[in-house]
């Protein structure tokens, strides 16, 4: 170690990020302000909406989705599922948890999949935003939760945007790739018979890109739980919160039912999202036969 | 009489004839193309393509440059890919164009030029008087819309929509209201013979059925010009057969000008109006079907047409010779006698004043007539025999193979007005099905197109004369 001292200098290149850090929470302070009260209000709004009506209700009501999306198999196992989260006392936990889940996965999507059709449109943007994505999927996703905290203090919100930025790469990844794997030939066909761009993205690529696009949707929901019960560390409400605690006490009990909760609403998030990209028109088209 | 007496007195048997202009060499096919119908030539002109280069690469217009100064493709890789290299060519409307070529040679990259999904690196492509090498995102757009339609290999098709709303496409994009467009999408698809299957999706048909969907879904945009990109090419062989003829009856009715790319010979020469031949980029030769076949510009087209079936590509117009043998309905026994004895023949097609076929009259029968009237008989009508099977003009070759076989004469070749235009004997059917060789390509070709006299003229002049 002594060695590369000598030879190799120093390079502050933590001590820079800090900086930038710090310049960032000061200059946008305001703009940040306003983030994080739309961010609380929204999981808060979720966390109520899940969390407000009886044990049961909401757990028919997932159950239910998961009906529609699948099938009978799919929706008892996911009530029996619910039962057990409910019988170890996890029930509110997985709530906050599922509320984080959808707002970060919803904005990440927001962002991520108008970034992929960017991408998809346009080579530049996609040789910068390749290494950019890389970097933000395989960073540790504790680090994200260091600037997130300092700027946005602990609780749910350091939580979010953590998950957002740790969840965001698939979704870009996977519009740019469905829209990019669109037959070119289809595409021409729009442009033949006189389609502007925006149609032709509406109509053609976005439709025939949707099932690749769900496959990313899929990824950046379950990302974010991963991320979400990471987050638990900055004081995020949820089965996260009970897990670190669990960790710190090295309480085997407590770590086994919330673990096991994550297990079973991760379960549940991803059959139900992945059964979803199999409903769309074109899955559905394909997936017919000739009679 | 005298006139056509001597008409027929100077037809005699070509191999020992010695006769001028009048009586071509047996071999030779009649010249013109007349048999695939060629277009008059005041025709509008409807897709004019002009010095069209097209080079992918990182300095494209050097290429060009370079290409222009004489240098060869291979001369140009390092500055791109010269896809398609000095095109010029003129569509008229109404017209079948084929661009023939293996892949590679820079056929689809010329018809997506025809349409602006490629713009030219230099040149002009004239759609009507619009410039596509000079409009704008907007205008092509308009343009696309109105006056060009293609039909695409692998159909690109929607597969999330129904094969009504597939074809209803075109109309959408133009603005047109629902039911409207429903309504016109429903007529072609009627026309293309897919009425019934409006609701069904594109991955319920069948190939044939799904270019049939596209194919309709072009001519519901209704355009003057439709470009077809390999378009039966992915279909099996005898569905292709089965496209090929609706599109050629589609092409009666709607009268389009259609741009057609194909790899397969057979399919360009059955198509076309006329061919162009594309290799690495070049244009090496544009002609119809039967100048292509008789008259190839080089050795890489020879090669490639020799493995045609000629049989289909080759009309009864190509290969007849002049009738050595007719008999004018009006002439006496004695003159039918004679035109017989000189062709050394036992019987002669016999045509009225109009060069119209009436029958057949028999040596036998003549002589007959002779010695029971003496020279009193001014007429052999009553010796006619009707029982003759005359072929039109434009019947390919593989179906004069029957005709031949039955006759004892050679087939009679007449034209839409059922005037004799020209006979088919056996041998010259025979010859026909020779390739040319490319030692002496022209000995067949250049000779027929240039010196010979087209047969309708002849007989209409010795009509004039009688």
């Amino acid at each position: 170690m002594s060695a590369t001292d000598t030879f190799v200098p120093r390079l502050p290149l933590g001590d820079w990020v800090a900086v930038f850090v710090e310049w960032l929470t000061a200059t946008f302070k305001p703009f940040f302000a306003v983030v994080k009260d739309v961010l609380l209000g929204c999981y808060d709004a979720l966390a109520a909406v899940l969390q407000g009506p009886p044990f049961l209700v909401v757990a028919l009501v997932l159950a239910a989705l998961a009906f529609f999306a699948k099938g009978w198999r799919l929706g008892v196992t996911a009530l029996v599922g619910f039962v057990v989260i409910a019988s170890v006392d996890q029930w509110d936990n997985a709530m906050d948890t599922l509320a984080l889940v959808l707002v970060a996965s919803a904005i990440a999507l927001l962002i991520g999949i108008p970034l992929g059709i960017w991408a998809a449109r346009n080579d530049t943007v996609s040789r910068v935003l390749r290494p950019v994505l890389d970097f933000m999927q395989t960073m540790p996703a504790f680090v994200y939760l260091i600037p997130t905290v300092i700027i946005f203090l602990t609780g749910a919100v350091p939580g979010i945007v953590a998950t957002v930025v740790f969840a965001l790469a698939p979704g870009v990844r996977f519009t740019e790739l469905g829209i990019r794997q669109v037959d070119r030939e289809v595409v021409e066909a729009g442009h033949a018979f006189g389609s502007t761009p925006g149609r032709i993205l509406r109509q053609i690529q976005l439709p025939l890109a949707m099932p690749t696009i769900m496959a990313g949707v899929n990824q950046v929901i379950m990302l974010s739980l991963s991320m979400v019960v990471i987050s638990g560390m900055v004081g995020a409400a949820g089965l996260g919160r009970d897990v670190v605690a669990a960790l710190q006490r090295v309480n085997i009990s407590l770590g086994f039912e919330a673990g096991l909760s994550v297990v079973i609403l991760a379960i549940f998030l991803d059959r139900v999202t992945s059964a979803l990209s199999t409903r769309s028109p074109v899955a559905k088209a394909l997936a017919a036969t000739a009679v | 009489m005298t006139a056509s007496s001597t008409s027929t007195s100077t037809s005699t048997e070509p191999p020992t004839s010695t006769a001028p202009v009048l009586i071509p060499v047996e071999t030779e096919p009649f010249p013109g193309a007349h048999g695939t119908d060629p277009l008059p030539d005041d025709r509008p002109v409807a897709v004019s393509v002009q010095g069209v280069y097209k080079v992918f690469g990182r300095r494209p217009q050097e290429a060009v440059r370079r290409l222009k100064d004489g240098a060869g493709r291979a001369d140009v890789k390092s500055l791109g890919t010269a896809a398609v290299i000095d095109a010029s060519f003129d569509v008229k409307q109404g017209e079948i164009f084929v661009v023939m070529g293996l892949s590679g040679s820079g056929k689809s990259t010329l018809i997506r030029m025809l349409n602006g999904l490629w713009k030219p690196t230099a040149g002009h492509v004239l759609l009507g008087d619009d410039d596509l090498a000079t409009v704008n995102a907007k205008q092509l757009r308009a343009l696309r819309r109105s006056r060009v339609s293609m039909v695409f290999q692998h159909f690109a098709l929607l597969p999330h929509r129904t094969v009504l709303d597939n074809a209803a496409y075109p109309l959408e994009i133009q603005g047109m209201g629902k039911a409207e467009r429903r309504e016109k999408a429903q007529q072609a698809l009627d026309l293309v013979g897919l009425g019934g299957w409006q609701d069904s999706l594109p991955s319920q048909l069948s190939g044939g059925m799904r270019q049939r969907v596209g194919l309709a879904r072009a001519l519901a945009a209704d355009t003057d010009v439709l470009l077809m990109d390999e378009a039966f090419s992915a279909l099996d062989p005898l569905i292709r057969r089965e496209m090929q003829e609706q599109l050629l009856d589609l092409q009666q009715t709607l009268g389009k000008t259609i741009i057609f790319i194909t790899h397969d010979l057979n399919e360009a020469m059955h198509l076309g109006d006329r061919i162009a031949v594309m290799r690495d980029g070049r244009t090496v030769q544009i002609g119809t079907a039967e100048e292509i076949l008789s008259d190839p510009a080089n050795d890489y087209v020879a090669q490639f047409v020799a493995d045609v079936d000629r049989t289909r590509v080759l009309t009864a117009a190509s290969v007849m010779v002049r009738p050595t043998a007719v008999v004018p309905l009006g002439g006496g026994p004695r003159v039918a006698s004679r035109t017989m004895r000189e062709a050394q023949v036992s019987a002669a097609y016999v045509v009225d004043r109009q060069r119209v076929l009436r029958g057949v009259v028999r040596d036998a029968d003549a002589v007959a007539l002779l010695k029971s009237s003496g020279d009193h008989a001014t007429s052999i009508e009553s010796i006619v025999h009707d029982g003759v099977a005359p072929v039109s003009v434009d019947t390919p070759l593989a179906e004069l193979f029957a005709p031949a076989a039955e006759s004892p004469l050679p087939v009679a070749v007449t034209d839409d007005k059922n005037r004799l235009v020209g006979v088919i004997p056996r041998v010259t059917l025979l010859e026909a099905m020779v390739p040319p060789t490319l030692e002496e390509p022209d000995a067949v070709g250049q000779d027929t197109t240039e010196d010979a006299p087209a047969p309708q003229d002849t007989t209409s002049t010795e009509g004039a004369d009688a």
